[in-house]
């Protein structure tokens, strides 16, 4: 195959750093409002037709909006392999408690309802709201890191080695980046339940959204201040290479400066945060004033600012290391190969507009509230 | 045996993926079989084809949900117990799991919470048609990922990049078109239809023994065996194929099931049952039937097959060639930007065989500093344990045989006995519910265990391709997912059996109505709305 000479390696790798970025976004956009919900439920439903209503908003898309996260992880394997490797043997027993509470979400949904008993529905809910509030602290705690430099070297072969341990993925700077994630995806799970839900529901969630709104700003702001102040960034020193083969070691890093360096090179990229901030305000307008639509698409605005601007700040830097810089991952030096890149890029361009297409189907057919009647009248189908 | 990571991490590794390919089968063969009977429906508008579709629908939703989220555990497993295997291979495996996402995962993700929930929010045909897409989806999920299997079977397309130190991709047709990876899919998503259609067969019988929904067992029996015998047949078929391609790209394992351990004149004899005995390097007590392997291998009485100790010699000549090919990788590296072509050409030359080399690894840190008895050693290595292959195959053979049995006797029953099944037959398909499980888990023993010690045929050794961690670690997450998935499979089999139990919701006033339009139809009084096609 030789279609690929025809796009240079260096303008793919800044694609697929995009889409990797667009993969994400679109994860917290729709799964992050299911996972809001989860960590939602035992607040905003009480009894047990509430909760029913609450479960059945997302019942019918969660499978759907959850793919965005495995095709997540899918791209970062296939476009990534090095970020891939190093990150999740590194955060190993992080990631098997973001699958376990992955893993009881879709069977809490499925199950739930199938059994009358209080106890079991009682169970399931914790195991909802588990579902939905590990995988959010966890996902902001591992952004955290990132923008802090991870603990691990690799070996000449490029073979992984971490040296950190669970207890150190969780320091302050890296807690209160998963409380902003967590906050960020409550705030669009309320959204969502205001859109979707009527009467006693709607109205509790919200009152949690709009606080949400209010602490997702504040939040977001001291981890902003906090980066600027006591985080260390990392930089080029030698020469860089952006379009050779893909061996991290071949590159020399420092640890030093300031993240926010990058806001003087690249001025424009101050829209990202901004938008972040003037998305939750719009959104915490938008519970105040009863406007569920704009609420929603204001809570989008913010969640995409927020992610960005992480992306942005850092770029090319993907994953630094903390250890021994050399070693860190960008995206000059971490990528597959130039034919690969190609390939995915390909298949991305015919099948990510289908599934847009198909996805705005599925919610325009679904389009509308979900009431205690519906679930009652349907019991034996819904959730 | 001590268990060290990498011991700890195949463990977890097959235990997840076995336990994940429990709910893998019946959802591929179900969602094919709910989208006929709903395709029935829509033909003849017949409430009891409505009813049917939903009653096993709901079998499917419970089984769906955690083929998902076992599924989850797979994807990240790769780089969390495997990272050195990711970072090797990552190139080439990640692009067919990342496609597996974007073309099927979305597709069956997106509609099936439609298929449960669009009943009332559409018209039949596009409900029909959103089924069937949840069916395609899913089945377009496994011709991926055994695209991505195949590779590890046979790893066409694909090269070593000395300054990225993996392998890399030179032709994404090759690896999609992988032979391997073609007979592996018919063979497993025809596995997949064989397993739904027992499992509708079993429970269907059972109801008809308990004298309980009969119209909807009937039917449900008529489609699984018809669907069930044709896939039967395909799953014998292309398992033959498979075979036949094992012949030239995967000649150890294919010798290894037949405890085939000296190279036989063509044509060769097959080992109907036997003793393999891996300290003897013999298969005592072997029952022979002549010619039947060289059949099956080469499809001719003259090509030669392979013994396990002919390939073993041919191994250790690798290894000697490997070593040459790491030396030559280790010139580079030092060298840096200065690398001469000669250094390139030598590497080159023998670049085939790295993965021999590291083999190695595991007796010594540098290759090159091997001793004969090590070299020796690691040739042997590519011998994987010859009994339990030997067995796995030959129940999952046997297993394979007997679904054509059973489904064909259910297929002429069915058609041309006027739908009657004697009680015997019944309790045999009750029986069988769960054998269809037993053979998919032991083609996929087969297809890995047979693969060792590589993950990577002739690429990456396993014993390399573990993260850097503690064995601490790998326990204890290997002891999550054991309490977690037992309690889970306990929890999914008190469901499906309660809701077999309970059987399908039947709307009588509904079926009355529909039946008393049809007779007035027949009597030639009828409203000319109703039109039925049977």
């Amino acid at each position: 195959m030789i279609l690929h000479e025809f796009m240079d390696f260096e303008v793919l790798r800044v694609i697929w750093w995009l889409l990797l970025g667009v993969l994400l976004i679109g994860f917290a956009l729709t799964d992050g409002f299911d996972l809001g919900v989860g960590a939602l439920l035992p607040f905003v439903a009480k009894t047990d037709v509430e909760r029913r209503v609450a479960i059945n908003t997302v019942g019918p898309v969660w499978e759907g909006n959850q793919v965005w996260f495995i095709l997540g992880g899918g791209a970062i394997f296939a476009a990534w392999p090095p970020l891939y490797a190093v990150s999740f043997s590194g955060f190993y027993l992080a990631m098997f408690l973001i699958l376990a509470a992955l893993i009881l979400r879709p069977v809490g949904f499925k199950y739930r309802s199938k059994r009358e008993s209080e106890t079991w529905r009682s169970a399931w809910d914790w195991a909802l709201f588990v579902g939905g509030f590990v995988p959010a602290l966890i996902f902001g705690v591992a952004v955290g890191n990132v923008l802090q430099g991870v603990p691990f070297y690799l070996t000449e072969d490029l073979m992984p080695m971490y040296e950190g341990n669970l207890f150190g993925l969780l320091n302050p700077y890296a807690l209160l980046a998963g409380l902003v994630s967590v906050a960020m995806l409550v705030m669009h799970g309320a959204a969502w339940l205001v859109l979707k839900t009527e009467g006693i529901v709607a109205h509790r969630a919200r009152i949690f959204g709009t606080y949400a709104a209010l602490v997702t700003i504040a939040l977001y702001v001291l981890a902003g201040l906090w980066l600027a102040a006591g985080v260390d960034a990392y930089a080029f020193t030698g020469e860089v290479v952006t379009d050779g083969h893909s061996n991290p070691l071949l590159s020399e890093v420092e640890k030093g400066g300031s993240w926010m360096a990058a806001y003087a090179s690249r001025p424009w990229i101050a829209i990202a945060p901004i938008l972040g901030i003037a998305g939750a305000a719009l959104a915490f307008l938008g519970f105040k004033a009863g406007k569920e639509g704009w609420t929603m698409i204001a809570s989008k605005l913010s969640i995409t600012g927020i992610i960005s601007s992480v992306g942005l700040t850092m770029f090319p830097f993907i994953l630094p290391s903390s250890i021994e810089p050399n070693s860190s991952l960008t995206v000059w030096d971490s990528s597959s190969s130039h034919l690969t890149l190609f390939v995915m890029l390909v298949s991305a361009v015919i099948f990510v507009p289908i599934i847009l297409a198909y996805t705005a189907w599925v919610y325009k057919v679904l389009w509308g509230k979900v009431t205690a009647e519906d679930v009652l009248d349907n019991s034996d189908s819904v959730y | 045996m001590e268990l060290d990571v990498v011991e700890l991490s195949r463990l977890q590794f097959a235990m997840t993926a076995m336990y994940h390919f429990l709910f893998v089968p019946l959802t591929l063969g179900l969602s094919i079989i709910v989208a006929i009977m709903e395709t029935v429906y829509v033909m003849t508008n017949r409430p009891i084809w409505r009813q049917m579709t939903k009653f096993w629908a709901t079998l499917f939703g419970i089984n769906f949900v955690l083929g998902v989220a076992t599924g989850i555990t797979m994807e990240f497993q790769f780089g969390m117990n495997w990272s050195y295997y990711s970072h090797y291979v990552g190139d080439i495996f990640g692009a067919p799991l990342a496609i597996e996402g974007l073309m099927a995962f979305f597709l069956e993700a997106t509609f099936v919470g439609l298929m449960f929930f669009g009943w009332d929010k559409m018209s039949k045909v596009t409900h029909a048609v959103v089924t069937w897409l949840v069916a395609i989806g899913s089945n377009f999920s496994a011709l991926w990922i055994l695209i991505a299997n195949g590779w590890m079977q046979n790893p066409v397309g694909a090269e070593f990049n000395p300054v990225s130190m993996r392998m890399e991709m030179t032709s994404f047709f090759e690896v999609m078109f992988n032979e391997v990876a073609q007979a592996k899919f018919v063979h497993t998503v025809s596995a997949g239809y064989v397993t739904a259609s027992v499992f509708v067969l079993g429970v269907s019988a059972w109801y008809l023994l308990k004298g309980r929904h009969t119209e909807l067992a009937r039917r449900s029996i008529a489609v699984a065996a018809s669907f069930g015998l044709a896939s039967a047949l395909s799953v014998v078929i292309l398992g033959d194929e498979s075979g036949y391609s094992a012949t030239h790209t995967q000649k150890m394992k294919l010798a290894a099931i037949e405890g085939m351990w000296e190279t036989e004149e063509a044509p060769a004899h097959f080992n109907l049952i036997g003793a393999p005995n891996m300290e003897e390097r013999e298969t005592q007590f072997a029952l022979k039937i002549p010619v039947v392997m060289g059949l099956i291998g080469t499809r001719s009485l003259t090509e030669e097959m392979p013994g396990i100790n002919d390939l073993v010699d041919e191994a250790e000549d690798r290894i000697r060639d490997g070593i040459i090919a790491y030396d030559a990788l280790m010139d580079i590296r030092a060298a840096k930007a200065d690398a001469t072509p000669e250094m390139t050409a030598r590497f080159e030359e023998h670049s085939d065989d790295l993965g021999f080399a590291f083999l190695l690894k595991r007796y010594v840190e540098d290759p090159r500093d091997a001793t004969e008895e090590q070299i020796a050693q690691a040739a042997f290595d590519t011998v994987p344990g010859v009994p339990q292959l030997f067995w796995a195959f030959r129940i999952m053979v046997a297993l394979g045989f007997a679904f054509v049995a059973v489904l064909a006797y259910f297929f002429v029953r069915a058609s041309f006995y006027n739908m009657r099944f004697p009680r015997w037959s019944l309790w045999m398909a009750v029986i069988a519910i769960p054998t269809p499980w037993i053979a998919a888990e032991m083609g996929w023993f087969v297809a890995e265990f047979g693969r060792q010690p590589w993950t990577v045929d002739g690429v990456l050794p396993t014993a390399l391709s573990v993260s850097n961690l503690s064995v601490t670690q790998v326990a204890l997450t290997l002891a999550g997912f054991v309490t977690f998935y037992s309690i889970l499979f306990i929890i999914e089999m008190s469901l499906m059996v309660k809701y077999i139990r309970k059987g399908p919701y039947m709307d009588v006033a509904e079926t009355d109505a529909w039946t008393q339009k049809h007779n007035d139809r027949l009597s030639g009084r009828g409203d000319s709305s109703v039109q039925p096609a049977e």
